[in-house]
């Protein structure tokens, strides 16, 4: 098998140009440009069924492939941050309109204040948009969820766009190995792409997106969360047959050390790397430590969660964002709602925002409060934050 | 005239306000570009033609933007017209002064920089007259709408020199009140082989508050005034159509008498 040394960046860059995309829309922004700038160049030697687009922002970029998209053509763009939060309006047109964009995200703070950082906020803030959301750990779950992506995004009864999100600069920016696959069985995999239902031509001429009443309105939106639905079967379906043919392990949920695990941590993204070693450490201690990782966040695998962790008594979960005003971080208060009525209980840390490092430090110190406190926080725990939070920049009268 | 039910495209019995002007333009552009068209429009009066739930206006295939990003739309299908090889497909980008000159203007000069081969047509009424008539960025000097009670301090946006700085390869101002020019140019625009941009002069009689069977004269009296220029730019040359006037100041004196909103209150 051919493996090459890429980092999340160039493995996104790579799926794509396996996946047989026609129209790249892209612009660019930290930590993401050196995706672009690999497509562009890629696209560069390409004929004229292909085309590498430069717009003036990300609201062009998403409009310019989700049209591109209903008119025939398989399209997308990638972005980060306020690149993401600029394409909001859009987000919307593109789920609500069901074009199946595959569009990867590189994890990225929001403003203020001003930060290149990893942070989670920014796709966090578009969980309810219609799109489906994989979060990666590495490169390879990077390059290997683009090409299931388009399977799942593109299949008759899910019909969604979907986000690959990868942390920045944790992933988007560190060298990994990755297997790579050989573009026919990648063509083979995902199928050609065909417009389904909504689209753009002349021979068939249909007009998309208008004014909609509150007739219809509320049966759109269920046509949308019954897509969501289906994606909770559908989804590991694919990825068996994925796991089949190319020899790798996906599933929704991924548990580590779980079964007998007394002290549980649910991570997303990149710390889940850094959790599984400290599991590791800690059984070597004589700690029943385990681990939950969550790679599909849009469909939220609720059912699979809760018989994952039947029978546990205290689960943290780390939310690499602030879920500002609510008493447990955004993933933590879905885990929750997952496990509503059980007599599990779940401790909200927040941990890694604006792009600090969560440490195996951070995360042991996460097992320690799951396991010696006796009365568990019932608020949001701020696991790495500094003792001085409240002096800094404060103005002194 | 629409005389053969094939080409009737545009529906007739529209709820457009009687006496609108952009229906005119819209039903004209259409007759020059046919069925062989992509349309975008963005929220706006045109987006009546766009339809209502599981009804539409028009025989074409259309889409509805958001009110800025109609340009971005319309590159998006060009693009993906030319890669699958459909090049005789005409785009047509069809949106209102608003959401050209104010909110969409970058979108539109995105466009007119990378050059894809679009016909943008702005009709221009003059203001944000599907939510009432609030004042836009070519609401001209003094003109009363309902965000500028005591009447506009600014000054119109001058579309057509912009497009002229983006060194387009077609861009005309029109009429309603000349249509052979209008549709003259609409050929033109589809023949180009790059963006092209009409900005078209399209009176309202609600929102400039004047009686709906005299759309076309206000609209001539505009042109004839000087108060609207016919123009063209092609290969970064304008050439200004002056219609001969013997009494423009006169004209022009009518022009604003027969509208409410450059009355003083």
């Amino acid at each position: 098998m051919n493996r090459e040394i890429l980092d999340g960046n160039s493995a996104a860059a790579k799926a794509i140009s396996l996946c047989d995309v026609s129209v790249i829309a892209a612009y660019p922004i930290t930590p993401q440009s050196a995706m672009v700038e690999e497509l562009a160049e890629i696209y560069r030697h390409r004929d004229e069924n292909y085309k590498f687009v430069c717009v003036e922002s990300e609201h062009s970029a998403i409009s310019y492939v989700t049209s591109s998209e209903l008119a025939g053509a398989r399209s997308t763009t990638a972005t980060a941050s306020v690149g993401l939060a600029y394409m909001h309006e859009v987000l919307g047109v593109t789920g609500g309109c069901r074009v199946p964009v595959v569009m990867p995200i590189v994890n990225r703070a929001l403003v203020a204040p001003w930060s290149l950082w990893c942070d989670h906020q920014d796709s966090m803030a578009e969980r309810d948009s219609g799109w489906l959301q994989f979060y990666a750990e590495n490169a390879q779950e990077v390059f290997d969820c683009i090409i299931m992506g388009y399977r799942i995004a593109e299949s008759k009864e899910i019909l969604l766009p979907m986000m690959v999100c990868m942390d920045g600069f944790y992933v988007s920016h560190a060298m990994q190995k990755v297997d790579m696959m050989e573009a026919e069985n990648v063509k083979e995999f995902i199928g050609a792409f065909e417009p389904k239902n909504l689209f753009l031509d002349v021979n068939h001429p249909m007009f998309i997106n208008n004014l909609t009443s509150a007739d219809e309105f509320t049966e759109i939106r269920f046509q949308q969360e019954s897509a969501f639905r289906k994606a909770l079967t559908k989804i590991p379906e694919i990825m068996d047959e994925f796991n089949q043919k190319f020899h790798r392990e996906y599933h929704m949920i991924e548990a580590y050390c779980l079964e007998d695990a007394e002290e549980v941590l649910i991570g997303i993204g990149s710390m889940c790397g850094t959790i599984r070693k400290v599991v590791k450490d800690l059984r070597k201690k004589g700690r029943k430590a385990g681990m939950l990782k969550i790679l599909t966040f849009r469909p939220f695998p609720a059912e699979q969660i809760r018989t994952a962790l039947a029978g546990k008594c205290r689960v943290g979960v780390i939310d690499r964002s602030a879920g500002l005003g609510q008493k447990k971080g955004i993933t933590a208060s879905e885990v929750s709602a997952a496990l509503n009525g059980s007599s599990t209980e779940v401790v909200s840390f927040i941990a890694g925002l604006g792009g600090r490092d969560i440490s195996e430090q951070t995360i042991e110190n996460a097992f320690d409060i799951l396991q010696r406190q006796e009365m568990l926080p019932l608020e949001k725990v701020f696991l790495d934050k500094k003792e001085n939070a409240m002096q800094i920049r404060e103005w002194e009268e | 005239m629409d005389t053969s039910e094939e080409e009737n495209l545009v529906a007739y019995g529209v709820n457009t306000c009687m006496g609108c002007g952009l229906e005119i333009v819209l039903r004209r552009a259409i007759e020059i570009l046919g069925k062989n068209t992509i349309v975008v429009i963005p929220p706006g009066c045109a987006a009546v033609f766009s339809g209502f739930g599981n009804t539409t206006a028009m025989r074409i295939a259309g889409f509805q933007g958001n009110l800025e990003n109609t340009a971005a739309y319309a590159s998006g299908i060009r693009t993906s017209l030319d890669v699958q090889g459909k090049k005789d497909v005409n785009v047509l980008a069809f949106a209102g002064d608003g959401a050209t000159v104010d909110i969409g203007i970058q979108s539109l000069s995105g466009m007119f920089e990378r050059g894809e081969r679009v016909i943008y047509i702005c009709y221009d009424n003059e203001a944000y007259m599907n939510t009432g008539g609030q004042q836009s960025g070519s609401t001209p000097e003094h003109a009363v709408t309902t965000t500028t009670p005591g009447g506009k301090l600014g000054l119109k946006k001058d579309m057509i020199a912009i497009a002229q700085a983006h060194r387009i390869p077609y861009a005309a101002s029109a009429s309603v009140a000349y249509i052979k020019d209008f549709q003259m140019k609409v050929k033109k625009a589809s023949e180009v082989n790059g963006p092209a941009y009409i900005h078209v002069h399209a009176p309202c009689p609600t929102g400039w508050g004047f009686d709906p069977s005299k759309t076309i004269e206000i609209a001539k009296k505009a042109v004839l005034s000087g108060a609207w220029e016919l123009c063209e730019v092609a290969n970064g040359e304008k050439i200004v159509h002056e219609i001969p006037c013997e009494n423009k100041d006169e004209v022009w004196q009518e022009y604003m008498k027969l509208q409410k909103r450059f009355r003083q209150k």
